[in-house]
């Protein structure tokens, strides 16, 4: 009885050591990405390349998930708008809530689906098959060399990608309620530009997804570098990538809300 | 260092999304219509501003003319002291009346111009002389049932009578 006591609480320990213990070692993988991206910049086709992978590849995927969110928004805003008599308002709710909140998340979140897990399994191949062994044995900084790279892509692509979904889904809405439903365009338009703020809604979008791309792709790329070197380890990893990367960014999602809001 | 296609659509995609980030300024947004060009500030006293915020615009006849740059409570007078920006392509005459309307029933609250007929015009950090307050629905409402109150009280005594 006595010892089993001793063991949950052992085991309790031992995670939670094991958790701060990873926690810091994610902060020094970070703080040594960033430190390495010198190279990466003098050594752009590298960036380039990723860019293509992350971003140019994630485009279908996010284009198409924009396009129906903003239908969906459209139809949804105006069959309660109508209730109240102001259909004509639904421009302004369709861009409001894409270019403040669904824009950027959901975007990121589709973009740890979908390249984040690429990442991770990669690297954590990578990792297994030990090429990343190679590279230090070849005094190759892997961190500089494969990481980086990766990191800055992310980092660049996550804000275009983010304004391609909001505007995408805009543009849905534009269809199903102007297009479809029969709202007066001029009254569509006008509601929107009168309601959405350069400077409050849409940088602030932009600042987000920027968030977003520096915590999904840190965290697709530690998960990777940090994997057990087995097909089991990999694929676990994979998992958490996209679990972590959610959790992070609706976490950080609501912090950064309630920055703005208060100002 | 030699070109390749997938360079190519790297650049087409930088170049995609820094033109969606440019049309959701322009089309969606309001950095086209908040372009006043230099401006000159005027102020005017308010006794109840209602619920005027900073970047409300100023119109007259409708057309945005400027925008509220600060408001501020002047505890001498007890009054809300807010200083307007103008464009400097529009004047006004020194008698004109600055009045606290809504647009719609419960839309945002602007500044109207009514411009008078002063051949004097406003020049910067002129004060406007005459004001007009916000409409304040509950006083309106309590105004209106203190009034049929009243109304069906002297019904009632011309009926005892």
């Amino acid at each position: 009885m006595f010892d089993r006591l001793v063991d949950t609480l052992r085991g309790i320990g031992h995670r939670v050591v094991d958790r701060v213990w990873r926690l810091g070692f994610a902060a020094r993988f970070f703080l040594q990405s960033l430190a390495c991206s010198g190279d990466s910049f003098r050594r752009f086709p590298l960036v380039i390349k990723e860019i293509y992978f992350t971003g140019v590849l994630s485009l279908i995927i996010i284009m198409v998930s924009a396009l129906f969110v903003g239908m969906v928004l459209g139809l949804q805003g105006y069959n309660t708008l109508q209730k109240y008599g102001s259909s004509e308002a639904v421009g302004v709710l369709v861009a409001l809530s894409l270019v403040r909140e669904l824009g950027p998340v959901v975007t990121a979140l589709l973009f740890a689906g979908r390249a984040g897990t690429a990442i991770t399994a990669e690297i954590g191949l990578m990792k297994a098959t030990e090429q990343l062994s190679a590279m230090e044995m070849m005094a190759i900084n892997p961190i500089a060399r494969v990481v980086a790279p990766r990191f800055w892509a992310g980092v660049i692509s996550m804000p275009l990608l983010a304004s391609l979904f909001s505007l995408t889904g805009v543009f849905g809405g534009y269809l199903v309620t102007v297009q479809m439903i029969g709202v007066d365009e001029g009254a569509f338009w006008s509601q929107m530009q009168a309601g959405v703020d350069f400077r409050e809604d849409i940088v602030n979008g932009i600042i987000k997804s920027m968030v977003f791309g520096v915590a999904c792709t840190i965290i697709a790329l530690f998960e990777g570098y940090e994997a057990p070197p087995t097909a089991e380890g990999v694929s676990r990893a994979t998992t958490r990538t996209v679990v972590n990367s959610s959790l992070a960014v609706l976490g950080l999602d609501f912090v950064l809300t309630s920055f703005m809001i208060s100002t | 260092m030699e070109r390749t296609t997938l360079d190519m659509w790297v650049g087409f995609f930088v170049a995609a999304g820094i033109a969606a980030t440019i049309g959701l300024a322009m089309k969606v947004g309001n950095l086209t219509s908040s372009n006043l060009g230099d401006t000159y500030s005027l102020k005017a006293a308010f006794e109840n501003i209602g619920g005027l915020k900073p970047t409300a615009p100023v119109k007259s006849a409708g057309v945005v003319v400027g925008r509220v740059a600060d408001i501020r409570f002047d505890d001498k007078t007890y009054e809300a002291q807010v200083t307007i920006n103008v464009s400097q392509r529009y004047h006004f005459p020194k008698d004109t009346i600055a009045t606290i309307y809504t647009s719609g029933l419960l839309g945002e609250q602007y500044i109207g111009l009514e411009a008078g007929g002063d051949s004097v015009m406003l020049a910067t950090g002129d004060k406007i002389g005459k004001t007009q307050d916000a409409v304040v629905l509950e006083k309106l409402i309590s105004q209106f049932l203190y009034n049929k109150a009243s109304e069906t009280d002297s019904k009632d005594k011309k009926k005892a009578e």
